[in-house]
């Protein structure tokens, strides 16, 4: 094969090409020039042009959250870099694979306060799973490939390639080799659990009497919902999602209990407190699961499958940790429990407890025929009207505060990497950049951006790039005109003390904010207006429809755990509680 | 008292990765010893961490999470030897610093003397040269520097590793 001759520029763009990256997200600036020359010089790999390099990071993790493959983004240095971090944290908190490539002020000026100069190695470094530091243009291939693999394997995470301008100068060429394998010194990745393990696991789960299955984010990460199908079947007891873990187990399938934790249905906390055994599934018993560690699962024996070794008793101690791939895992499992033709008859009377748990205080999922005096909309039925009419197949984004709650309570996600939100970093300003992720991941399908009029002002400026791009997504606003979660906790325990929630006088007519990036706008104030103005969002397939939906100021999210309490203590509305 | 050995890749932003598990907890690293071992392109960290309560079974897993990080053990936990190394700064003579050594088991060297002031260096256990210096306290004191506890495992087991994880691309 002939030579190719490269700079480093060059190499940086033509080995993200070879790493089969198609599309990558964001913003230039001088640090970063060199590369968007090599970028305008190529055809294999799209730039997507955002407003903000925050964006560029939620679109590109987005992307990955979508499709399971790494998210990528480019920004300059200094100012660059620093808006990148909110999205570096958020992948980070969430395992998402993203590589992000930040320009850096050239070599002999690194130290010298130079403009647009920030130590990015430095900055992001608790919040990276790698970083990077180019020294030779030479190396950038094999640091890219590095970057990948690290990015996408184990747990997955962020890793931060911070490279020197003068080592992108498109006047010094070298010769550009993408290496065919790499070494990593001792690396360890976890892939099938011991066998010893898992004939352990299956013994308590087959001896336990009220066994519970609960999924997280990682067993989205590690693609085991069929496997988890699979063995919930062959359990045939209660199954839990995580707020990260939604649509691994099918949330329209009888088993399925809802979502747990903070604001998890009634049935599912009440499973998760009297069981007496808990299987985590690539979840770490993050604390708005466990409520107080201290009260959490006293009855319960607890099996731990986990990628990342430091997950394994770190809030909850566990009586077996399988460090392993999840979906290898639960395939061995599944094999022992077909092996011994297991009868999961024993635990009828448990599933048909969870589903009286169910009848007493569920969720009541036909909010839609609920009609009032006031004709005012609730925002439970405005997720009910977007269920209904995507049929619930839309990849669904959320923000973060009350809405991103109501959605992954009320949205039956039935397929895993349908629902993205920020579980936990929790940031406000991610849905609409991710959705525009998605919606390049894949273009043909229904995209919503579930959000509230605080969230989506926190990166309402995307709205440009869906024009330049066309992205036809829906954002769907559940405008309570005030920050919703925060009132609800000044509500419940500041005693109505409303400190810095309201804006009303000064929102924007986000109809008119639509209309001038091109977009269409509309908004619903009535109940009996809700079902017709959802199907027109909806049918307007070639066009981003803001739709202000103008919903319930005084609602809270329930149910609600109890701060400080075990997982049966609830509120479960603004006069019920479970607890004295 | 927690004495921890590491072996690291020998390249910059390593060591702060490291240190960073320690500072996010608001745990204080009491010493600490970093140097390029047989192998130049791994360093040899021991550390002391003697914050009371400090979950160090949760650092070092994630510890050794780290992509720079080769190998962590917890010297504590080992049938570890242990030693340090201080160079003390008196204003005494030589005569008098012999006077002061005498109960102490360790070796010693005069590096440098003059009327008015004598360096000398002892090697030991850290705790041997903690009482040394508590004892010293009374005295005049012109300076102590430490090398910081250095470690490893008794027996022929050795922490490090050429074992290089191979990753093939078709």
């Amino acid at each position: 094969m002939a030579k190719v001759m490269t700079s480093g520029g060059e190499a940086l763009i033509r080995a993200l090409a070879d790493e089969n990256v198609d599309i990558i997200f964001g913003y230039p600036g001088g640090a970063a020039l060199h590369i968007y020359d090599a970028i305008y010089q190529q055809d294999r790999v799209q730039h997507i042009l955002v407003r903000h390099e925050q964006a560029a990071t939620h679109a590109a993790d987005g992307f990955a959250r979508a499709t399971g493959k790494p998210g990528v983004c480019l920004v300059t240095s200094g100012p660059g870099a620093t808006n990148a971090i909110t999205g570096i944290a958020t992948a980070y908190m969430d395992s998402i694979p993203l590589v992000v490539i930040s320009g850096q002020v050239p070599n002999h000026l690194i130290g010298t306060d130079a403009f647009q100069e920030t130590d990015m190695m430095g900055i992001s470094r608790p919040i990276v799973k790698h970083s990077f530091l180019v020294q030779k243009p030479e190396e950038i291939p094999v640091i890219v490939k590095k970057a990948f693999h690290i990015a996408t394997s184990g747990r997955p995470g962020p890793v931060v390639i911070d490279v020197p301008k003068n080592l992108t100068d498109p006047n010094e060429k070298f010769e550009y080799k993408f290496p065919s394998d790499l070494y990593l010194r001792s690396f360890a990745l976890y892939d099938e659990a011991e066998n010893s393990d898992v004939k352990k696991a299956v013994k308590l789960l087959t001896e336990s009497e009220r066994p519970v299955i609960y999924a997280g984010g990682g067993a989205i990460n590690s693609n085991a919902a069929e496997e988890i199908y699979e063995f919930g079947k062959l359990m045939g007891c209660p199954v839990t999602n995580t707020l990260m873990g939604l649509g691994v187990y099918p949330a329209s399938d009888e088993q399925f209990v809802g979502m747990l934790g903070m604001h998890g249905t009634y049935e599912a906390n009440m499973v998760m407190h009297e069981a007496d055994l808990i299987m985590a599934i690539g979840a770490r018993f993050d604390d708005r699961i466990t409520n107080n560690p201290n009260k959490f699962g006293l009855k319960a024996k607890k099996i731990h499958i986990d990628s990342d070794p430091s997950s394994i008793d770190k809030i909850i101690d566990v009586d077996i940790a399988m460090t392993g791939n999840a979906k290898k895992v639960i395939s061995q499992i599944n094999k022992e429990l077909k092996a011994m033709n297991f009868d999961n008859k024993k635990f009828g009377s448990w599933m048909k407890k969870a589903m009286q748990w169910r009848a007493e205080h569920g969720l009541n999922h036909s909010m839609l025929d609920q009609k009032n005096p006031g004709d005012i909309i609730l925002p439970q039925q405005v997720i009910q009207s977007a269920y209904k009419a995507t049929d619930g197949k839309a990849f669904v984004t959320s923000d973060v505060g009350q809405h991103q709650m109501f959605a992954a309570q009320y949205y039956h996600f039935n397929e895993p990497r349908k629902w993205i939100n920020s579980g936990g970093l929790g940031t406000m300003g991610f849905g609409l950049p991710a959705a525009m992720g998605v919606k390049f991941a894949f273009p043909d399908e229904t995209v919503a951006c579930i959000t509230g009029e605080g969230s989506i002002q926190m990166c309402i400026q995307e709205l440009s790039t869906c024009g330049q791009y066309g992205l036809p997504i829906k954002i769907i606003n559940l405008n309570n005109r005030a920050l919703g979660m925060v009132k609800q906790w000044q509500d419940m325990q500041y005693g109505g003390r409303y400190s810095s929630i309201s804006y009303e006088d000064s929102l924007p007519d986000f109809i008119k904010l639509a209309e001038s990036y091109g977009h269409v706008g509309m908004k619903v104030e009535k109940l009996s207006e809700l079902e017709a103005a959802m199907e027109e969002c909806f049918a307007l397939k070639d066009k981003l429809v803001f739709l202000d939906v103008y919903v319930d100021p005084d609602e809270h999210v329930y149910p609600m755990l109890k701060a400080g309490g075990d997982m049966s203590e609830m509120f479960l509305s603004k006069t019920e509680k479970t607890f004295e | 008292m927690n004495h921890i050995a590491l072996l690291m890749e020998n390249q910059p932003g390593a060591l702060s990765r490291v240190i960073g598990l320690f500072s996010q907890r608001g745990y204080n690293i009491d010493s600490l010893s970093v140097a390029p071992t047989q192998d130049e392109t791994l360093s040899r960290l021991t550390m002391t961490i003697a914050e009371e309560g400090a979950d160090i079974n949760q650092i070092l897993k994630q510890l050794y999470k780290l992509v720079d990080v080769v190998m962590v053990q917890n010297l504590s936990e080992a049938d570890a030897l242990t030693l340090e190394l201080a160079i003390i700064k008196l204003n005494k003579t030589k005569a008098d610093v012999d006077g002061l050594l005498k109960n102490y088991e360790f070796e010693r060297e005069i590096l440098d003397e003059k009327d008015n002031y004598t360096v000398f260096k002892v090697l030991g256990d850290t705790q041997e040269i903690e009482n040394l210096l508590s004892e010293l306290k009374k005295e005049e004191f012109l300076e102590v520097t430490r090398s910081g506890t250095l470690g490893m495992t008794k027996g022929n087991e050795s922490l490090a590793t050429n074992d290089q994880t191979k990753i093939s691309y078709d």
